[in-house]
């Protein structure tokens, strides 16, 4: 697996309080990776570092195997999509493309062009005008254009509304389906990530609960109900990702290679959005779970 | 990059045309007239009207506000727009590094702000050049160019005054991540600037020259008391009117400064304020000018510490240079924040 980002140890400070602490993890290269973990995991912290706006606190970043940022030529292989989708309000649609134009070697002004025109919009409107879906895309627009050979993207449907949403996604598709192109995409709605992501990694406490292709981790997870059954211990191969317990049933979540032979089980299927929501609630039921991940 | 920083800067750079076109127009149809008057050797004083004594001083405004406004804004927004705005992580993600995105953006405004102090200024000293230090012939004047409030509105200064607002204004921005604080601390150190660099900097800017002089009538400003009419004052003044005096002490006969002494105040007559023996029209009173023989028999001396006229040029470069060796310093620190500390 050749890693398109890669940290060992990563943490970042503000004063006193770590937004991300001892991150190691390594994100491959041609896949739509989705970052999934609960408000404050540090995801935006993590993805920050990444593009090279935040410098880490402790250990390293790299990027498409350099530091992040490190030079022009480098920050043209990196694209950028940051949070609420930032644009200058008083340029125009038309002047945003200008700017990617004058300030990237790579700009597909074309494609550019062609995509914004595609999606009705008006090259004359400020920036400041558009709605936010618009305006996402007006950034997307500008992150694709620019050829990058990793697209990060944090966030950028959070505050769209489904519809804006769906359309948003399937621009990224459609560009990821066009060329070689690897995106790390945070968010917290995993039913979002299911559609597009063929990789996952799931960050809580700046911690990677689990990461891996999605179809692996669907076909390694289990949900086991049964009778009562608390305390018990599993088979060697098999790994407790998260228990609960009622008066008379037992419901676990394993992580399993082989299949499951306790006969006192009833295994099911896990949904991605359940296999995430197992890992951020932990273990047990102890952590009074950041339920974010239920919208 | 220098398109969007043009694109960013295009309204500012348009209100700046504008005013410059109103200080050029204003210079233009007003100056020429000072400009005959002094040409033909007249007295300049006297002959200009009360319209062009208020715009010597609406000059003198002119060039003042100049790098105040250039640093609020233009400066102070440069960098805590973005900011403000989070479109730092917008511009920062194309491909062009931060230090150049810096460099650019802060050395088009600054160069703004430069051409634009040094055009008004411009302006302004060739409009006020006939006026700076003329004098009645009978009372009254107006300020020698190297007085204070009138040696920073003139001549090149006012470049470095508006380079250290705008990097100033680019730098508080950059630590105080917000626009309008930013604002009001670079107009608060601007003018902090400009009341502690005359005061205690300005004086140093070449060796001051001392002289010894020695009271009589044809050196003397004034006699002055306090209420009381015990503690009394002389001035004095240099050969060249254009010098700038920065102290005047009277000092005893072995060279120690020192008050005036008791006899010399017993043979003033009675005071009824401030008495002026320099102006013409004064009736000639031969009372203090004999205590100022007297006084000037028993050995006593004014001390002046100056700054002789003609050095005006040479503080003028000195204190450009200064401003724009400041500039230089506070530039550094903004590069290093950004590169470094801004998130």
């Amino acid at each position: 697996m050749t890693a398109v980002l890669v940290t060992r140890g990563l943490g970042k400070r503000y004063r006193r309080r770590w937004a991300l602490r001892d991150c190691t993890l390594q994100i491959p290269a041609g896949r739509v990776t989705g970052l999934v973990g609960p408000n404050g995991a540090g995801k935006s912290t993590l993805l920050g570092l990444a593009t090279g706006l935040l410098a880490p606190t402790s250990g390293d970043v790299e990027v498409c195997g350099a530091p992040p940022a490190r030079d022009a030529a480098h920050l043209a292989r990196v694209g950028f999509v940051a949070q609420d989708t930032p644009a200058y309000a008083g340029l125009t649609v038309a002047e945003h493309l200008r700017l990617g134009a004058r300030l990237n070697p790579g700009w597909d002004d074309e494609g550019a062009r062609r995509r914004l025109d595609r999606l009705g919009l008006d090259p004359g409107q400020r920036a400041g005008k558009l709605s936010g879906g618009q305006r996402a895309q007006l950034a997307l627009t500008l992150g694709l254009a620019k050829r990058p050979e990793l697209l990060i993207l944090d966030e950028p449907v959070a505050s769209l509304d489904p519809l804006a949403r769906r359309e948003f996604l399937q621009v990224l598709m459609e560009a990821v389906a066009e060329r070689e192109l690897s995106v790390v995409l945070s968010s917290h709605v995993v039913s979002d990530l299911e559609r597009v992501c063929d990789h996952l990694v799931v960050l809580v406490d700046s911690r990677v609960q689990v990461a891996g292709d999605v179809d692996d981790l669907r076909a390694t997870h289990h949900r086991l109900t049964g009778p009562r059954r608390p305390g018990l211990t599993l088979p060697s191969d098999q790994r407790l990702v998260h228990e609960s317990h009622t008066d008379r049933q037992s419901t676990l979540v394993v992580r399993a290679e082989g299949p499951i032979l306790d006969p006192a089980w009833v295994v099911g299927n896990l949904s991605l959005e359940d296999l995430v929501l197992a890992y951020m609630s932990g273990p047990a039921e102890r952590r009074a779970a950041p339920l974010e991940a239920v919208r | 990059m220098i398109w969007l920083t043009w694109r960013q800067f295009r309204v500012q750079a348009l209100a700046a045309v504008l005013g410059l076109t109103a200080v050029a127009a204003a210079a233009a149809l007003t100056g020429p007239r000072l400009a005959r008057l002094a040409r033909s050797g007249r007295n300049v004083f006297d002959l200009s009207t009360g319209g062009e004594r208020t715009l010597f001083l609406a000059g003198v405004v002119a060039v003042a506000v100049v790098p105040a406004l250039v640093g609020a804004f233009w400066g102070a927004p440069l960098i805590a727009r973005e900011l403000e705005a989070g479109t730092h992580r917008l511009a920062w993600n194309q491909s062009v590094t931060r230090s150049r995105w810096l460099a650019v953006k802060l050395g088009v405004t600054a160069l703004a702000a430069a051409l634009a102090a040094g055009l008004t200024s411009l302006a302004v000293t060739w409009w006020s050049g006939p006026l700076d230090g003329a004098s009645s012939t009978g009372h009254g004047g107006m300020p020698q160019r190297l007085t204070p409030v009138t040696f920073a509105m003139r001549g090149v200064v006012p470049v470095g005054y508006a380079v250290l607002a705008v990097v100033l204004g680019a730098t508080l921005g950059a630590v105080l991540r917000r626009t309008l604080p930013a604002m009001a601390v670079t107009l608060a150190v601007y003018a902090a600037l400009q009341i502690a660099v005359p005061l205690w900097v300005r004086p140093h800017l070449a060796a001051p020259v001392t002289a010894t002089i020695v009271p009589a009538r044809g050196t003397l400003d004034g006699i002055s008391s306090d209420e009381s009419g015990r503690q009394v004052t002389l001035s004095v003044h240099t050969p060249d009117p254009r010098d700038w005096i920065l102290s005047d002490r009277t000092v005893d006969p072995a060279g120690r400064p020192a008050g005036l002494p008791a006899s010399f105040v017993a043979c003033l007559p009675p005071p009824g304020g401030p008495v002026s023996t320099s102006g013409q029209a004064q009736a000639p009173a031969s009372g203090p000018e004999e205590c100022l023989g007297r006084l000037a028999g028993t050995g006593y001396r004014q001390q002046v510490v100056y700054q002789p006229g003609d050095r005006f040029w040479r503080l003028q470069w000195t204190e450009l240079a200064l401003y724009l060796a400041a500039s230089g310093v506070v530039a550094a620190l903004c590069f290093h924040w950004v590169r470094r500390r801004v998130t």
